[in-house]
């Protein structure tokens, strides 16, 4: 498909397609989760929605920016890569600092806060 | 003007592929977009429920809105392709259409999210009324803004291609315009899974 150098950057239309199916598809699964209440338990809808996004973001990737390792020497894959893996950092990094300091940090009059649910209703 | 020259030669022995070039250096852009977006998805992480007292996401997003806004995103990435694929064919028209197509459709976007701010800001519940709506603000207006100038992008390319068709410098443009556009789209998933579905999770 990408076998010659300018189609390596656009594709082929039945490319572009079975990307937009699925991508149709990991949409509107997401929204019928969550709009139709399929799971009582919170926690478990927001990790199946989040795995619909990484699938869904892997899919656009590959069907739409054609990503994959030969393209460009396999740079931007390498970039990619990195850009990924700084991404975890400052995502994962951010959020546990600032749930240790939110949990640390409590008014002293304050009971004891199970987790960062408990910051809802401080002014 | 011994210089020019010399320098000319240089580049043009250089760069085999200058096309190349460009669009790697695009994607390199790309990338330090991704990492702003990074931060900013970090900072509605950590300050998205924090509400102040003021609203919810659960009270104040209105997820069919929310569904109509991704499909007219999802949309124009593929008709952005289908411009692509008529590029390649050398079919200026169709290109052209193709192009004012996914305009119309990020246009349609760009109005629906106008629409949304302004009613949440009719609401009271502006960018200052929590750290919540601050980070939401920031984040989604950030990603609405990108588009904004795709849309300037991708109207000024169409001026360029009717002017000077489909030569070799409108056929790099297109190309780092169309990952512009679907890294955008991408951005999105994240935007609509993060802020809007797991904000109106209870």
């Amino acid at each position: 498909m990408s076998g010659e150098p300018g189609a390596a950057h656009t594709g082929s239309l039945k490319h572009y397609v079975t990307g937009f199916g699925f991508a149709v598809v990991l949409t509107a699964i997401p929204f019928w989760v969550v709009m139709g209440h399929a799971f009582s338990n919170s926690n478990a809808t927001a990790a199946i929605i989040l795995a619909f996004a990484a699938v869904q973001i892997v899919v656009h990737m590959v069907y739409f920016l054609h990503m994959n390792a030969e393209s460009e020497g396999g740079w931007t894959l390498l970039a990619l890569l990195f850009t990924i893996m700084l991404v975890v950092i400052a995502l994962s990094g951010s959020l546990w600092v600032m749930y240790h300091l939110d949990h640390n940090m409590m008014p002293a009059g304050m009971p004891g806060m199970p987790d960062m649910k408990g910051m809802h209703n401080m002014e | 003007m011994p210089d020019t020259t010399v320098s000319g030669a240089f580049y043009s022995s250089q760069e085999h592929h200058p096309e190349n070039g460009t669009l790697l250096g695009f994607w390199l852009y790309l990338m330090s977009d991704c990492l702003i977006f990074a931060c900013l998805f970090a900072v509605y992480a950590v300050l998205g429920r924090n509400y102040a007292g003021g609203p919810t996401g659960a009270e104040l997003f209105d997820l069919p809105l929310v569904a109509v806004n991704t499909s007219l995103l999802l949309l124009s990435s593929i008709t952005y392709g289908f411009a692509m694929l008529a590029m390649q064919r050398n079919g200026l028209g169709e290109t052209q259409l193709w192009l004012a197509i996914t305009g119309l459709l990020g246009a349609g976007f760009i109005t629906l999210e106008m629409h949304e701010f302004l009613h949440l800001i009719h609401e009271g519940a502006g960018p200052q009324r929590s750290a919540f709506l601050s980070s939401f603000y920031t984040l989604v207006g950030t990603h609405g803004l990108h588009v904004s100038f795709g849309i300037i992008w991708l109207v000024t390319l169409m001026a360029q291609i009717g002017r000077h068709g489909l030569i070799a410098e409108n056929r790099r443009r297109l190309m780092c315009l169309s990952m512009f556009w679907h890294f955008l789209d991408v951005i999105w998933i994240g935007v609509f899974t993060v802020v809007y579905l797991m904000g109106t999770l209870p």
